[in-house]
């Protein structure tokens, strides 16, 4: 993982996207996220809305737009539930905070780099996801660390390719 | 204080979305508007944005999807269809003289609910949806379907599929609701072990799968067992398929009491149509009832082809008003019981011909005459006791007349009021023996 000094936040290229992207991507992960289980019951594995988040605030690394970013879709998240509002939202919030702010320090664009960060939000996002609905809601949930793992696995490789599938989005500036 | 804030506005910005939403979490959890914990009669704004915004696209993609499988399946993929309509047919015809020695015991159990006074429901009306959508999440396992408020949809009806129970309507919105199935952590549904009669809650663990819990570790449940919908939750009406029993597992959380884990009958992962259950009655709904006319009728013609000279009885089995199958056209009855040869010298022991006891006084005689057989609607004349009549045809000498009863009391001496016997319904009414004059004539 290649460390950037601080003095080259400033010298790094913030990657640009056209507005409707920061709206239809999100969009469209959330709805294959609800839509593609449908037809194929493995998909329910993967989680498309995080993937998206981590890819834009690392991509913008503005910890603000991220965490505002990852509020907006962990919402959206929620309202298809039938749990309260709010779950997905603060885990999201926090991973796009994180992934922004650690987004300014390493080089995002290597694929490793990507695979590492995917499957190390993807384990953060589970064990904030455990704490809140045990300690919060005081609700019963049970932990399966060798399924988050593998999970986080799979979701980290479809992550790295969906994340090339995204760079084509770039503005070029 | 400027500085402070442009120090560390990321990271306050960070506490404020969290504290914000940390609160709302708190009101939701702290004020459910149900005890259910439901959303209540009004649904959550952003909940109705959301669910608004998304089910057009996911009806879109559906409907597009299947416009094109259709398409597929019938009009060019059309191979083998004519065996399979074949092999169909004969499944129908095997399934329709099934269902109508079925009838029969179904009827019979009617009739011994009704004098238990059991309150059997009975699904009215359905209401078929389409799958749309699901959560996207593993934490929360509900459906959406393309059928509303709109549609006649409330909250808590009943969702099924013809192999099993689905779950229930939890929010609904204009033209889509929400399915909460029964794999989920914060479902409930009651249930009924079909052998060993064992009653439970079942609900989702925490991998999807249904199971049944709180349940004696000394109960000696088998797999395979069949799992069924007791009704005891006023919500899914009694008998519904639920699934087998897989295994027993240890309930660490609730020790001693141990947990059934459940093979769902509905395929839970894989639902495309579903039926919502928005009318649920009493009585057999009259849909079922001509259904069951016509099965015996196809029934009644399926025998008649395979069997040309078997007596199919092609007569329409009458159902009465409450599904009773009426006893004079009843074909399936079972043959009557055998009677005793008519004799030619009736006496007082030929059968019919002794009076009920009730009616019988110490010391008074009888004729046949005074005592005709019950007929047949249960109501036996009688004729005011000491006026004897002779015999018709006594193969013992004329004794002499007895003597007359002392004086009884004005009560006794009152001519007695017929005696009405309770008619007995009979499961299968026998036929009427012919009359006796009938058969004693040369």
């Amino acid at each position: 993982m290649a460390l950037l000094p601080n003095h080259a936040r400033e010298e790094m290229d913030r990657h640009h996207f056209h507005p409707a992207v920061f709206f239809l991507v999100p969009l469209a992960a959330i709805f294959l996220q609800a839509y593609l289980p449908l037809r194929f019951p493995r998909f329910a594995v993967l989680d498309l809305p995080l993937i998206v988040t981590v890819y834009f605030a690392v991509s913008r690394r503005n910890p603000i737009s991220g965490m505002l970013l990852g509020t907006g879709i962990g919402l959206t998240q929620d309202a298809l539930t039938h749990l309260p509002i709010g779950i997905n939202g603060i885990l999201k919030a926090i991973v796009g905070y994180l992934a922004a702010s650690i987004g300014m320090r390493i080089d995002v664009d290597n694929p490793g780099t990507r695979l590492l960060l995917i499957f190390f939000f993807m384990l953060l996002d589970s064990l904030f996801h455990l704490a809140i609905v045990r300690l919060l809601l005081d609700m019963p949930m049970e932990w399966h660390g060798l399924h988050e793992i593998l999970r986080a696995v799979v979701n980290a490789l479809a992550g790295v390719i969906l994340f090339a599938v995204l760079d084509r989005l770039r503005k070029q500036e | 204080m400027e500085s402070f804030y442009s120090r560390y506005r990321n990271v306050l910005m960070l506490m404020a979305i969290l504290l914000v939403q940390v609160i709302g979490l708190a009101v939701q959890v702290r004020r459910p508007a149900t005890a259910a914990g439901r959303d209540g009669t009004q649904v959550r704004l952003i909940r109705y944005w959301v669910v608004g915004s998304l089910t057009p696209f996911e009806e879109l993609f559906l409907f597009t999807g299947h416009g094109i499988r259709g398409a597929w399946n019938g009009y060019i993929d059309l191979r083998h269809v004519r065996q399979r309509d074949q092999s169909l047919q004969t499944e129908v015809d095997r399934l329709r003289l099934e269902q109508a020695s079925l009838v029969e015991d179904v009827l019979q159990n009617q009739r011994l609910q009704a004098l238990l006074g059991f309150k059997q429901q009975y699904i009215y009306q359905t209401v078929a949806a389409q799958v749309i959508g699901t959560s996207g999440t593993d934490q929360s396992r509900v459906l959406y379907i393309d059928k509303g408020s709109a549609d006649g949809i409330h909250a808590d009806m009943p969702v099924i599929t013809p192999d099993g129970v689905v779950g229930k309507i939890r929010d609904v919105f204009a033209h889509a609701s929400q399915v909460l199935e029964i794999n989920d952590q914060t479902s409930g549904l009651g249930i009924i072990l079909e052998k060993t009669r064992l009653r439970g809650i079942l609900r989702g663990n925490a991998t999807g799968q249904p199971e049944i819990i709180n349940i004696p570790s000394d109960e000696r449940v088998q797999s395979g067992e069949a799992v069924i919908t007791s009704g005891g939750d006023q919500i899914y009406p009694r008998g519904l398929p639920v699934g087998t029993v897989e295994r027993v597992v240890n309930d660490p959380e609730r020790a001693p009491y141990v947990a059934i884990l459940v093979q769902p009958a509905a395929k839970l992962s894989r639902l495309e149509e579903v039926l919502v259950i928005t009318q649920i009655g009493s009585a057999l709904p009259a849909t079922e009832e001509s259904d069951i006319v016509t099965s015996e009728q196809k029934a009644a013609d399926v025998l008649a082809q395979r069997l040309p000279g078997a007596d199919t009885g092609t007569t329409q089995p009458a159902i009465g008003p409450h599904g009773k199958l009426l006893p004079a056209q009843n074909p399936n009855a079972p043959p009557p019981p055998a009677q005793p040869t008519p004799s030619l010298h009736p006496d007082r022991f030929t059968p019919g011909a002794t009076p009920p006891a009730t009616t019988l006084r110490p010391g008074a005689r009888y004729s046949r005459q005074i005592f005709p057989a019950q007929s047949a609607s249960g109501v036996a004349s009688a004729q005011p006791l000491g006026h004897p009549a002779p015999l018709a045809r006594r193969k013992y000498p004329p004794r002499k007349p007895a003597q007359p009863a002392p004086a009884p009391t004005p009560a006794v001496a009152a001519p007695v009021a017929p005696v009405v016997v309770p008619p007995v319904i009979p499961l299968a009414a026998p036929a009427a023996p012919p009359p006796a004059s009938e058969e004693t004539k040369p």
